[in-house]
């Protein structure tokens, strides 16, 4: 229960959202509860529910609809690699085939050892940078690029995700 | 001697500290508002200066919070610092190394609305970033800067920073509120407007962040200094985002009225490898393609001009494309882009942008029949004509234009 495992955060969350704001800490809550389950489960779906006084059904149809709530379980760690056409006209697209064909996966898939899952994202406002990925773990996200001088290669990426999957 | 206005940090190391700041003249700004200013007279200064809403609209801003409705309180001051157009990332580097400006310049709009809490709505992807600006605010409590009664007068201010989960729509200002208050990020009919019944049914003002962290330099300086640069109708300066084919790319605070050729020759240093420019979409994915012929690239980047051009100057991400890009690749890349962000409340956006999605990749692919392109001109004057809000309305915008510009590409994929 997050009640139990995260009593001090979720008192918190409730406390900074007093009055009529109480539903606007379901955003806060559905990150504490992905944190804790690794995505947003039935469990979690019900137990922010119970806290703020709404349906599982109306938790479901937030995290639904943001696309940085899971509903489903993936890697450890989702790796987001923005190819939308500004990144796209930098390399994005190949940078996201090198960087899977290493880890052998395709995009959407998850490692063997359930540590990687890599996916194609919607713009980051990195674009100069191009190409960036973000990092989405139970320590939240974490931007991963270089400079337009020196922009992120496969290899380099390859080099920061195998530090990551020792932590 | 500085040159910046907005992007100061390039001029001042460690400008992201608050002694570097107050250092600099830092909330100086905000403490003469506070102390010997009516809220009407910020407005008059700020309505004086021209300035306008550098988030998209162009929206005078004095204006835009003249017309919050009158002697019904609580109000609320929002900033937006959703920050998803693509090719938009100039908030990002004002919010990362130049906080205080911005947060000093939300401060100002909350005083002039006669607000005394304001919000910052920040992006999920940007919750690094989110936990930085929280420190700042922090900051700015434990210093006298945000609280109750300020300066020993009885105007009151509390800030809270707000993190989105991930939506292009909630840059809107009527789903970026749906957000705030935890539901889903949709946008809702106007009227009425949030300036009558926005956050919590009250009176709410959203500016973006860029908008508001013009707001200390034009109080401590004056209307008149501010039009010093820019033009007549666009005063001021901008700072454009700068991607694509292009040898430099990233973020240039320049007057507006700049031409696109300077942006993208001088300060860009052009296509790589020598290419040609072909053509470049002036404020990202929601605006209309423009050719690169010497008119467009001699076109002064203001509202008035290149809106006459055929586009729009939105937000300034100038997107470019030299001539290796195949323009229906950027279409298809585009249609992606605003299938996955329809939020799906309104049918002509969330079936129009799957559909447009379906005939590009068909066309893209060599699939395409002889009828699909006078399709996708059909089903883009639906979906622009027929959706709720900016974002479908916008959504064929590049599309139909790369169409019109460069139609011979389609054709040679058919």
């Amino acid at each position: 229960m997050l009640t139990d495992t995260y009593s001090t955060e979720v008192e918190a969350i409730l406390a900074r959202h007093p009055g009529d704001q109480k539903r606007a800490a379901a955003m806060p809550l559905l990150y504490l509860a992905q944190k804790a389950y690794g995505y947003i489960s039935l469990d979690a779906l019900i137990e922010v529910g119970a806290l703020l006084g709404l349906t599982p059904a109306d938790v479901a149809s937030l995290a639904g609809f943001y696309s940085l709530y899971h509903l489903h379980p993936a890697g450890r760690r989702r790796v987001q690699i923005c190819t939308d056409l500004p990144c796209a006209l930098r390399g994005a697209d190949k940078f996201a085939e090198e960087l899977c064909a290493n880890l052998h996966i395709k995009l959407g898939e998850t490692t063997d050892d359930g540590e990687f899952t890599v996916e194609a994202v919607t713009c980051l406002a990195g674009c100069l940078n191009a190409p960036l990925f973000q990092v989405q773990d139970a320590s939240g996200v974490h931007y991963y690029e270089g400079t337009p001088d020196q922009p992120l290669t496969a290899a380099a990426a390859i080099g920061i995700l195998d530090q990551l999957r020792g932590k | 001697m500085t040159q910046y206005i907005l992007l100061r940090h390039r001029d001042i190391p460690r400008l992201n500290q608050l002694e570097v700041y107050l250092q600099h003249g830092g909330f100086e700004a905000f403490k003469n508002a506070v102390t010997t200013k009516t809220p009407q007279q910020v407005i008059d200064q700020i309505k004086a200066s021209g300035l306008r809403g550098r988030g998209g609209a162009g929206f005078p801003t004095g204006l835009k919070w003249s017309l919050l409705t009158k002697d019904v309180f609580p109000r609320y001051v929002v900033a937006n610092s959703d920050e998803s157009e693509p090719g938009t990332f100039k908030d990002r580097e004002i919010l990362e190394n130049n906080p205080y400006q911005f947060l000093e310049g939300l401060m100002i709009a909350a005083y002039a609305a006669q607000a005394n809490l304001a919000f910052n709505y920040m992006r999920g992807e940007f919750a690094d970033l989110a936990a930085k600006v929280e420190a700042n605010i922090a900051e700015l409590y434990a210093h006298g800067w945000l609280g109750q009664n300020l300066f020993g007068t009885n105007y009151s201010l509390d800030i809270r920073n707000k993190l989105g989960a991930g939506a292009y729509i909630c840059g809107e200002e009527s789903a970026l509120l749906e957000s705030i208050e935890g539901q889903r990020g949709q946008p809702k009919p106007k009227p009425p407007f949030p300036a009558d019944k926005g956050l919590y049914q009250k009176p709410t003002v959203i500016n973006n962040a860029e908008t508001l962290t013009n707001l200390p330099m034009i109080v401590a300086r004056g209307s008149a200094w501010f039009r010093t640069f820019g033009t007549a109708a666009s005063p001021g300066v901008k700072i454009f985002c700068l991607s694509g084919s292009v040898n430099r790319p990233g973020n240039y605070e320049l007057p507006l009225g700049t031409t696109f050729r300077v942006l993208i020759e001088k300060h860009g240093g052009g296509a790589p490898g020598g290419r040609k420019v072909k053509g470049f979409i002036p404020s990202g994915a929601s605006s209309n393609v423009l050719p690169a012929t010497d008119e467009i690239l001699d076109c002064p980047m203001d509202y008035e001009s290149v809106a006459q051009k055929g586009s729009g100057l939105g937000s300034a991400s100038v997107i470019v494309f030299d001539e290796s890009v195949d323009m229906v690749w950027a279409a298809l890349k585009i249609a992606r882009f605003f299938k996955h962000e329809s939020c799906g409340k309104c049918t002509p956006c969330r079936v129009g942008t799957r559909l447009m999605l379906e005939l590009l990749e068909r066309v893209y692919n060599g699939e395409g029949q002889p009828d699909d392109l006078r399709q996708i001109e059909r089903l883009g004057g639906v979906i622009q004509r027929g959706s709720l809000c900016g974002l479908g309305q916008a959504a064929p915008n590049a599309i139909l234009s790369s169409l019109r510009h460069f139609r011979a590409e389609f054709e040679a994929h058919l």
